[in-house]
């Protein structure tokens, strides 16, 4: 049976500890269009070093992210049924060390660009020139100093492996005045902003990259 | 010090396809890494001044395969950036280099902001770090090839202190200097030459460590025995450092432990490393009077 999102969409209730405390599905719309359409990683091969990397920096409620993974076939779908159970290794963060296809350990914001970044030229050092990088953060993320150290260095840097997707929520405290896509162009990105409902405008904006320059894609949740 | 790492971390580069080296402007200009930035491109980032970058960035490039050597400050790669050096490599599964100079109070003229006596104490919060504390030049490039070679994660404090002689033991174990029975002084780097100024007359064993995680605790409990279980640490970074290495490594037997060390205070003084070596009872003077009242001799 192929995965459809009304799939990932119930896998994801699955992950609802509490529910007084509905999962916030916001975030499925982008990653569900990342890996059904925008990703190449097979489960089969999660180690090929060709593969595409996703860093999900914004580690929050991975709920959402679980439910891709488990409708894509990196992990089992009754995984979902224990996060945070004593032996699960689902936890309320996720964790690359306990987790296939789980590319980076996230909770503390602001990591994930800078190890992207990392990553991005890592590849290309090693003349791996297929993949791209993509980091998913979070509008109040923003906010943490590191991610404004990487914006410009990648921008200055024209590192064109890299691809960060921000989840517009409108959650940052002091908000983005002038939108949040102008920061990064200022800092020699491209930078596109959809809806975040909106399944074929996010899986072109993720493919509007050129090679000279690092892209931004905002998906913007409607109030 | 520094020089040394420059130039061999320069040398591994051409051999090693799979060495990185990040700055953050510290080390990157004209007779330092600035050639090597020409020669690999690819390897050799300068990420201009963003420590919390640097770190991040190394961690990145050991998620792609690299072996990275992150190389700043002290108190920026260590402590502005910890919670990088905390959760972006062994958090993650993998392992990096991390290279500082400035030390304790190399830079005294620079006071307070570039001092970094607690850096050593702060690998001790986190798992699996090896930390060399080279007390000579002659002592910086075994460790730092061996680090290049492996996936473990390293600090390499560097320091333009100094003993006249390279002592330090290729494997990491203590090297016992002299023999005496009244106390076994274990120097830390570039401690030795005057704890050997301090105790020229006392009847105590000497023994140095230029790597200090792991600690050599066997032969440390080997010495202690021959000295009445009478210990003296001298550190180059926050007093106490090592103390509860040393009391787990002897909790089965009663010992004393003498414990020097850069104390805590903010003196908000600058004057000269010799100065501050004075002003923490580090000098020989201050040494063998804080071992003469713990020796009662």
């Amino acid at each position: 049976m192929t995965a459809t999102f009304e799939t990932a969409r119930q896998l994801a209730q699955r992950t609802v500890v509490d529910p007084r405390y509905p999962i916030n599905t916001y975030t499925l719309d982008p990653l569900w269009v990342l890996y059904d359409r925008i990703l190449r990683i097979d489960s089969a091969d999660p180690d090929d070093p060709n593969r595409d990397r996703f860093y999900l920096s914004k580690g929050h409620g991975p709920g959402s992210y679980y439910a891709v993974l488990a409708a894509k076939g990196f992990i089992p779908a009754d995984w979902l049924d224990s996060v945070a159970a004593t032996e699960s290794p689902l936890g309320a963060h996720p964790d690359t060390t306990r987790v296939p296809g789980v590319e980076i350990s996230a909770g503390s914001l602001g990591h994930g660009l800078p190890l992207g970044i990392g990553t991005a030229l890592g590849l290309t050092a090693q003349g791996i020139h297929a993949p791209r990088v993509y980091v998913l953060i979070g509008d109040a993320e923003l906010d943490e100093g590191s991610n404004h150290e990487a914006m410009a260095f990648a921008g200055a840097y024209g590192l064109g492996n890299l691809t960060t997707l921000v989840v517009d929520n409108h959650s940052a405290t002091h908000g983005w005045p002038g939108g949040i896509a102008s920061r990064f162009t200022a800092q020699g990105w491209t930078a596109t902003t959809v809806g975040i409902t909106d399944h074929d405008g996010l899986a072109s904006a993720l493919t509007r990259h050129t090679k000279a320059a690092p892209h931004a894609v905002i998906a913007t949740v409607e109030d | 010090m520094r020089d040394v790492f420059i130039s061999e971390t320069a040398r591994l580069l051409d051999d090693n396809p799979r060495l990185a080296l990040v700055l953050a402007d510290i080390s990157a200009g004209e007779g330092r890494f600035a050639q090597a930035g020409v020669d690999h491109p690819d390897r050799v980032i300068n990420v201009g001044i963003r420590e919390q970058l640097m770190v991040g960035v190394a961690g990145g490039l050991a998620l792609a395969g690299l072996r990275p050597i992150a190389h700043s400050y002290a108190p920026f790669l260590v402590e502005r950036a910890f919670e990088q050096v905390k959760l972006d490599f062994g958090h993650q599964g993998t392992s990096g280099i991390l290279v500082s100079v400035g030390a304790s109070y190399d830079w005294s003229e620079g006071g307070y902001t570039h001092f970094s006596p607690r850096d050593v104490a702060l690998f001790d919060t986190i798992p699996g770090w090896t930390v060399h504390v080279p007390g000579h030049p002659d002592e910086v490039t075994g460790p730092l090839r061996a680090a290049a070679d492996s996936d473990e994660s390293v600090y390499i404090r560097l320091s333009n202190r100094r003993n006249a002689e390279a002592h330090a033991s290729p494997d990491g174990k203590l090297t016992v200097l002299k023999r005496g029975g009244q106390a076994t002084v274990v120097a830390v780097g570039p401690m030795l030459d005057n704890v050997l100024a301090a105790t020229a007359d006392l009847d105590v064993t000497i023994a140095y460590a230029a790597t200090v995680r792991p600690f050599d605790t066997q032969t440390l409990r080997e010495l202690a025995g021959t000295t009445a279980d009478t210990i003296a640490l001298v550190e180059p970074y926050l007093a106490g450092t090592s103390d509860h290495i040393v009391n787990a490594a002897l909790t089965d037997r009663p010992h004393r432990l003498l414990s020097l060390g850069v104390g805590r205070e903010d003196l908000h003084r600058f004057g000269t490393p010799d100065d501050h070596d004075s002003w923490h009872g580090l000098d020989p003077a201050g040494i063998r009077a804080s071992l003469s009242k713990f020796l009662s001799v």
